[in-house]
């Protein structure tokens, strides 16, 4: 039945612009939503949500669940899950603490201690998965308690604080502004507008590429259209940062691990071998994969970022305590799904992701000034969440 | 006589397609009608059409069932009128018992409570008509596919069907099954039972149908009866193709150099059971050209033997040398292996073959990503150029290299396999049923595509159920049975009956 039914259409050259969007409307909805619910927001708080004070929050509050869900991304196109991330966060916070303070080791060999801890932990739970074939689901779930419990145990159930000024930086820092005006910080603008032509350089290469081999390109219009409005956005959004105190250290971590780990799952043939790993392992150690390998550094990797993110949350609490990163699981988690991953493996993107996470983030964010109760913002983050993949999948079937 | 089912007139439509055109069915009671056709011909569609998977108003057309006109609106529908679909794969519950599967659904229970007695006595009964020797209580799991296919019919018989239909039944059988089958439906049909086969297979068609209708791109081309005249299969290929196919492999001149590939004393135990011996001490070579066929029943453990060749991807406690032009190779894993040249082609390619959820090109490059990437990064253009090449060279139907396999026909996705491991290079290659559930005219393709290897000088092992296939593609044939060759034979001097009973000689040792 299926060579009867497939629709012969043109291969090469460009195709036209509304069928190419119909076409990439799923990986463009999301972004679309996101910009919908932050229009909303903006909307409904009278232009708090975008004040400049207000969007630098908006980061620091949601840097340490995107870093964490660039790993989570990867597990989870693997065929995984890992629920022990917010536990192990706070444990790495705790341990951290203890470094600083107690120890009074220097931020720099402490932070890498840490780093490698988290390495450590998702080495052992990705030993368990990925060797002796336990469901990740139970391992990380038994993480989760051992990493909580070990975090009281090392915090023995209080907080500890504050943090050398060098640690705080990691957080509430802002880059540097050799400039010196006053007002604007001009080096967080000129590095947004970088950025911004960087961007627009790709895709121009991108496309000059795909044209030089005979795929099939965006069409001309709707890559200028949209090279336009990310640029546009991304200066209007710098600039707002730069009217306050700048672009965030966060921030320019965070943007260059969501670099790195979108051109490792789009361009590099580890990221290509995860997605083959998840959306059929057989196939995929039958092509010569090392598929148990593959699982197992998903969940070091996974362990490093919980544990940068444990740093950064600490960092920005300045004291680290037993409950920190409570919680945090269900947000990363449920960032991945709403930026499109499939819950069976091989499908997802990082930048869905990313997305994902700040559609959560907007709308934590902007409840919050609305004054909604957790109560009520619980429900809706739940609803919003089965909506998207509902929607999703509803797309999909179609 | 009066047709027990006419169905005239369907049409069927997607969106921008025509499944069906005007197709007219006639099924005479008590009568086994085949149905054939290529992969896409609409044989499935038109069953769909049939059973209610498609509702009364989705289709165009007029539906008489005991000469009454019926409109289905879903299958629950067409089982109370007595029409039962045994679907190609097997819908069975794997950890359920025997009596739980053939009463899902259909459960003997009085106010939602199980009358397990009866469920029991009526299995009994069931098995013993279907001639499946297995007590009730058996977890389907534990059974082959063959008596899971018994299973099946048990459950369609247990519905009180009138008019069966089986949707390729003996695809996943052995030469030993599919004989019990088709002798279980010549019998069902001395008992008056009507039925509708869909199959491939013709010497199968020749044997039990009374008639046979054969679909062409959604159109009924013609309908014969066969009672009186003798099927003429050579005939049924031409309407299925819709062109003269003067032969079914193409012609090739063998051109045989020296021996390139060698496996000696290969003992492989069994993954599960490890005292139990699965490869008993085999040898074997190939030469430079050659087409080796290893024939065999279903179980005989070729599958194994190629997958434990192939980087240990079977087994347990193995065993053996394997040479490459007489030196002596590692194979201990799927990445050496394929680095000394060596390709297994799997027999299930949706479970073992590919990600269905990938883009052809994502999967043509996945053995072989070196191939198309400097230090580790993929360099995109190249991945789709070499996917281009494939798609032209193997002629896989499909509007570009983005779209996901799992879109494709059978046929087509077993080109993306094949691509995918000839852009591995290699030089010896193992085909397992490369041309299981595919249709006639793909088939045809990788039969020359195989021709054509061989001719380059690569060396092919052909693992097939086919003896047909064997007979005319191989050079030289080795027999395999419970895990040892049993015999060799140059092609020449090898027909069916001598393969059957060199497997047949060897069982009664």
């Amino acid at each position: 039945m299926n060579s009867v039914m497939q629709a012969v259409e043109p291969a090469t050259g460009t195709v036209s612009a509304s069928g190419f969007i119909k076409k990439n409307l799923r990986e463009y909805g999301m972004l679309l939503s996101l910009v919908v619910i932050m229009v909303f927001f903006e909307y409904m708080t009278d232009g708090t949500l975008m004040q400049p004070l207000n969007l630098t929050n908006l980061v620091l509050q949601n840097s340490y669940i995107v870093i964490m869900a660039l790993g989570m991304l990867l597990v989870i196109v693997a065929g995984h899950i890992d629920l022990s991330v917010g536990s192990v966060a706070g444990f790495i916070g705790g341990l951290a603490a203890v470094l600083m303070v107690e120890y009074h080791w220097h931020y720099l060999p402490a932070t890498l201690a840490c780093l490698a801890v988290g390495a450590l932990i998702g080495g052992i739970q990705g030993y368990f998965i990925a060797f002796h074939r336990i469901p990740a689901f139970i391992v990380t779930l038994g993480g989760m308690l051992v990493f909580r419990g070990l975090a009281l145990w090392l915090l023995h159930g209080q907080s500890v604080g504050p943090f050398p000024k060098g640690f705080q930086l990691l957080s509430s820092g802002f880059i540097p502004d050799p400039f010196g005006t006053d007002g604007l910080r001009v080096t967080s603008l000129l590095l947004g507008a970088a950025v911004a032509l960087g961007f627009v350089y790709m895709n121009l290469k991108e496309r000059a590429n795909k044209i030089r081999y005979g795929a099939a390109a965006e069409p001309l219009g709707f890559l200028v259209g949209k090279n336009l409005a990310f640029a546009a956005a991304i200066i209007y959004l710098c600039y707002l940062l730069a009217s306050y105190k700048g672009m965030p250290n966060v921030m320019v971590i965070m943007f260059a691990l969501m670099l790195f780990y979108d051109f490792v799952t789009n361009r590099t043939t580890i990221g290509r071998r995860v997605y083959a790993l998840g959306g059929n392992e057989k196939a995929a150690r039958l092509s010569g994969i090392k598929t148990d390998r593959l699982s197992f550094y998903t969940f070091v990797n996974m362990g490093v970022l919980a544990a940068l993110a444990g740093l950064i949350f600490a960092a920005r609490l300045n004291t680290a305590t037993p409950k920190a990163g409570v919680g945090f699981e269900l947000d990363v988690i449920a960032a991945c799904f709403i930026g499109g991953a499939s819950a069976t493996g091989g499908v997802g993107k990082v930048m869905g992701a990313v997305i994902g996470a700040f559609v959560m983030g907007v709308m934590n964010n902007g409840m919050s000034i609305l004054g909604i109760g957790i109560d009520w913002q619980q429900v809706i983050k739940g609803v919003v969440l089965v909506a998207a993949v509902f929607v999703d999948v509803y797309n999909k079937n179609k | 006589m009066n047709a027990i089912l006419e169905m005239k007139g369907i049409t069927k439509r997607f969106p921008g397609v025509v499944a069906l055109k005007d197709v007219n069915l006639a099924v005479q009671p008590g009568e086994i009608h085949a149905i054939c056709g290529e992969n896409g011909a609409g044989k499935s569609t038109l069953m769909k059409v049939l059973s209610g998977v498609y509702p009364h108003g989705t289709y165009e057309g007029e539906i008489r069932f005991e000469g009454q006109e019926q409109r289905f609106e879903s299958i629950r529908d067409s089982e109370d009128r007595g029409i039962a679909i045994i679907h190609q794969e097997l819908a069975l519950v794997p950890l359920m018992s025997i009596a739980e599967n053939i009463f899902l659904g259909n459960e003997l229970s009085s106010s939602g409570v199980i009358d397990n007695e009866a469920t029991h006595r009526r299995t009994v009964e069931l098995l013993k008509q279907v001639g499946l020797d297995a007590s009730p209580e058996e977890l389907i799991t534990n059974l082959g596919v063959g008596k899971q296919q018994l299973v099946e019919i048990a459950k369609a018989l247990a519905k009180e069907c009138k008019l069966l239909i089986l949707d390729e039944p003996t695809a996943s059988l052995n030469e030993n099954d599919s004989q019990a089958l088709l002798d279980l439906l010549l019998e069902f049909k001395a008992q008056g039972m009507t039925m509708i086969m869909i199959s491939h297979k013709l010497n199968e068609i020749a044997r039990v149908a009374d008639s046979v209708t054969v679909l062409r791109d959604g159109s009924t081309v013609r309908s014969m009866d066969c009672v009186d005249v003798p099927i003429n299969e050579d005939e049924i290929i031409r309407h299925m193709v819709g062109r003269e196919m003067a032969d079914r492999y193409p012609h090739r001149e063998p051109k045989i150099g020296d021996t390139v590939f060698e496996v000696r004393d290969w003992t492989v135990f069994h993954e599960q059971h490890a005292d139990r011996k699965f490869i008993k001490g085999v040898n074997f070579h190939v030469r430079a050209g050659e087409i080796l066929g290893i024939a065999g029943l279903m179980g005989a453990g070729r599958t194994e033997l190629a997958m434990s060749i192939f980087g240990r991807t079977y087994g347990r406690n193995i065993s053996g040398k394997v040479l490459l032009r007489g030196q002596e190779v590692d194979v201990s894993t799927v990445e050496k292996a394929v680095r000394h040249g060596i390709a297994y082609v799997t027999e299930d390619r949706k479970g073992y073959g590919l990600v269905l959820e990938n883009e052809i090109k994502h999967n043509i490059s996945l053995a072989n990503l070196p191939g198309v990437s400097k230090r580790g990064v993929i360099d995109d253009g190249r991945e789709y150029s070499v996917a281009k090449d494939f798609q032209r060279k193997m002629n896989i139907r499909c509007p570009d290299v983005f779209q996901y396999v799992g879109n494709l026909s059978g046929g087509n996705q077993q080109k993306v396999v094949l691509s995918k491991w000839l852009f591995a290079g290699p030089e010896v290659l193992i085909l397992d049923e490369p041309t299981r559930g595919i249709d006639v005219g793909a088939k045809y393709e990788i039969y020359c595509l195989m021709a054509e290897l061989a001719r380059e000088g690569k060396c092919i092992i052909l693992i097939s159920s086919e003896m047909p296939e064997l007979l005319g593609m191989a050079d030289r044939l080795y027999v395999m049975n419970e895990g040892a060759f049993v015999a060799e034979m140059a092609v020449a001097d090898a027909s069916q009956e001598k393969i059957m009973r060199a497997i047949v000689k060897a069982g009664k040792n």
